[in-house]
């Protein structure tokens, strides 16, 4: 913006607030491009996944047993006739429309089997992710005043084991130990098997379809049979989330300002939660942000292991069977939700972060 | 001999690496953690490479009156439902696993580092163009991306390395992009250019190796997560076929019996654990010989 001497602070204070919107809308135009190109992206690699890569794409989706009429009639649906590009611009406008085809195995629209099992994926990744913050921002404070100290090795030795153990092998475990061995948890499944299918999908989120319906027989048996799943997620997005308040907390712990606050006789608690650690909750939001997305994508070997009837549930039986349609589904799926995730936690922190802003 | 690699102004190019590779070794030897993990990825290359000689049984020879028998003496770690010794299989398994690991190394860095370089080398519209997709490829989820390749190719271990590999260059093309920017406008570039050197020369020649030492540290960290997606893929039916004794796949074997024989399933995991443990503990120590001021930020 260039500066011009203004006639008064009226003025000045008109001139900035319109760069400010001007700069605004750029951003957002910008903001929607990227994200827009992005997808195209996503697009453009399920895209080649499903057509290009496959030696017979038409095999790949009528599966092997089919008979010459049905191999035809899914080439001509397919369009396999057409140019390359065409045929992408023929996709691209098949999603956007919402439609991906139909699933082999299930018999019905992707779209359909989609949006029944996500929120089966969306309640156990939100449990996952809520344990993941309310013990891991604490520990990671903890780990930074107290460098040094047994939680702080702790906290050490978790961030390394997030890295290097497999998730689908700590929920066998786990199933072992805590389902088989102490009886702490419900086994496989989201409720028991004779609760099964007495709730009416509101949300598909079952603790609150429970609470809408007043069931709370219901209630506590999905909650026994979501613990499991839902902290071993918690646990990889724990490691994460403390090992990266740990560094923001001991960066601000570095700085001046909290050495003067100490020396103004500013109580230490007070130091800690309201000097060093406010500024970095920014921060976090992008951390949060990476691993419920994360979480997201994790919880397709979780939900292998404890028969989730989840998205990542859904996405390996596709993957056995080779639905094809199925699998480029549920990858743009997830795909689509990450990326977005991704955006809006950047979004949000240029937003709440002065710094960030130019 | 210690004189001669230490030897501030070596008179041959062999001598000024040599002294290099020595001092990042004995500034290695210092840090307790990344001898563990050399350690462990030493023990992990000795087991593929003599897993003949180290294995007591044959990892595919059954024997059904043994099976599902627990850790013992004569079997470490128990026997698998078919009578087949676990720790066995765990031993050759290993070459499954550092085949993958190696093979994923080699094909997506080289990838990343030429993208990344030529990137940075030229800027402009090859710069917008090579990093958007770049950057399209890093926006996505890793695993599912893995998956949905290994789903259109076929699964196979050769198969799932070339998945893996899909997802792994773009973090590769990032770091050496930023590494070539610092010194793309520096005197010695331009004094090669000068010459008349092209530019595949000034990058192959002069750029790609200032960026090695930074590559080999995000390879090294790297190798963890390549370990579990390898396993995840095996676990899943995609990856290694049986009867290959690939980790991931002997743990999705035991899953039946997780509740009465523990050892099936546990027994390869540990070994996945200590394998990736391993790599990152020789990361972050590489990191902090080779990248001092990356590891300042973590």
């Amino acid at each position: 913006m260039a500066f011009e001497p203004s006639t008064g602070a009226a003025g000045a204070r008109m001139g900035m607030l319109a760069g400010r919107a001007f700069e605004g809308v750029a951003s957002v135009l910008r903001f929607v491009v990227v994200v827009a190109g992005t997808f195209l992206g996503l697009l453009a690699i399920t895209f080649f996944i499903g057509r290009v890569v496959p030696i017979d794409p038409v095999l790949s989706v009528v599966g092997d047993r089919a008979t010459q009429e049905v191999y035809e009639a899914a080439r001509q649906a397919m369009g396999l006739d057409r140019p390359l590009i065409v045929q992408f611009f023929a996709y691209v406008g098949d999603v956007l429309t919402g439609d991906l085809g139909m699933s082999i195995s299930t018999g019905r629209p992707v779209v359909d089997d989609l949006a029944r099992v996500f929120p089966a994926t969306l309640e156990m990744a939100t449990i996952g992710i809520i344990i993941g913050v309310v013990l891991g921002v604490p520990m990671g404070v903890v780990a930074a005043t107290h460098q040094g100290s047994w939680i702080d090795q702790v906290i050490r030795v978790l961030g390394l084991l997030g890295y290097s153990v497999p998730a689908f092998w700590l929920g066998l475990v786990g199933l072992a130990v805590f389902y088989a061995g102490l009886g702490w948890v419900a086994g496989p499944g989201r409720v028991d098997i004779f609760y099964d299918g007495l709730l009416d999908p509101v949300t598909g989120l079952y603790l609150i379809d429970s609470v809408i319906a007043g069931e709370w027989d219901i209630f506590w048996n999905a909650l026994d049979h979501l613990m499991l799943p839902a902290s071993i997620l918690g646990f990889f997005s724990l490691a994460y989330i403390a090992r990266m308040t740990r560094s923001f907390m001991l960066d601000q712990l570095g700085q001046e300002y909290v050495t003067t606050a100490r020396v103004k006789g500013v109580s230490e608690r007070r130091v800690i939660w309201r000097h060093a650690f406010y500024p970095i909750r920014i921060q976090l939001i992008t951390v949060i942000g990476l691993s419920y997305a994360a979480l997201l994508e994790g919880s397709v070997m979780i939900e292998t292991v404890f028969s989730w009837p989840g998205i990542g549930n859904y996405l390996t039986t596709a993957l056995l069977t080779a639905d094809m349609n199925a699998v480029l589904g549920a990858t743009l799926v997830i795909g689509a939700v990450f990326i977005m995730i991704n955006k809006i936690s950047d979004v949000l922190y240029r937003i709440l972060d002065p710094r960030a802003r130019r | 001999m210690i004189d001669w690699l230490l030897d501030d102004s070596p008179t041959s190019r062999l001598q000024a690496n040599m002294g290099r590779a020595w001092r990042v070794w004995t500034a290695l030897l210092r840090n307790p953690l990344a001898v563990v993990g050399a350690l462990i990825v030493l023990v992990l290359v000795v087991m593929a490479i003599f897993a003949p000689l180290i294995a007591p049984y044959s990892p595919i020879g059954q024997d059904l009156a043994n099976r599902l028998m627990p850790p013992s003496a004569e079997h470490w770690m128990g026997t698998d439902e078919l009578g087949r010794d676990i720790y066995s299989r765990v031993v050759y398994g290993a070459r499954i696993t550092l085949l993958i690991v190696t093979m994923v190394a080699v094909i997506a860095a080289p990838i990343g580092l030429v993208v990344g370089a030529v990137s940075g080398y030229f800027g402009g519209w090859v710069d917008r163009v090579l990093m958007g997709v770049t950057d399209i490829f890093l926006s996505m989820p890793k695993l599912i991306l893995a998956l949905a390749f290994v789903a259109a190719l076929g699964p196979g271990i050769e198969n799932a390395i070339i998945a893996i590999a899909i997802t792994a260059w773009p973090v590769y093309a990032r770091i050496a992009r930023a590494e070539t920017i610092t010194f793309r406008d520096s005197e010695f570039i331009s004094a090669v250019r000068l010459q008349g050197a092209s530019a595949t020369r000034v990058i192959l020649r002069h750029v790609l190796p200032l960026c090695a030492s930074s590559t080999i540290v995000r390879v090294t960290l790297d190798m963890a997560g390549i370990i579990l997606t390898a396993a995840g893929l095996g676990f899943l039916g995609l990856g290694a076929q049986p009867p290959l004794p690939e980790w991931g796949a002997m743990i999705s074997r035991g899953r039946n019996f997780i509740l009465d024989q523990w050892w099936v399933a546990t027994m390869p995991g540990f070994a996945i654990i200590l394998v990736s443990l391993g790599f990152c503990f020789l990361g972050d120590g590489l990191r902090d010989v080779l990248d001092p001021k990356q590891g300042e930020k973590q």
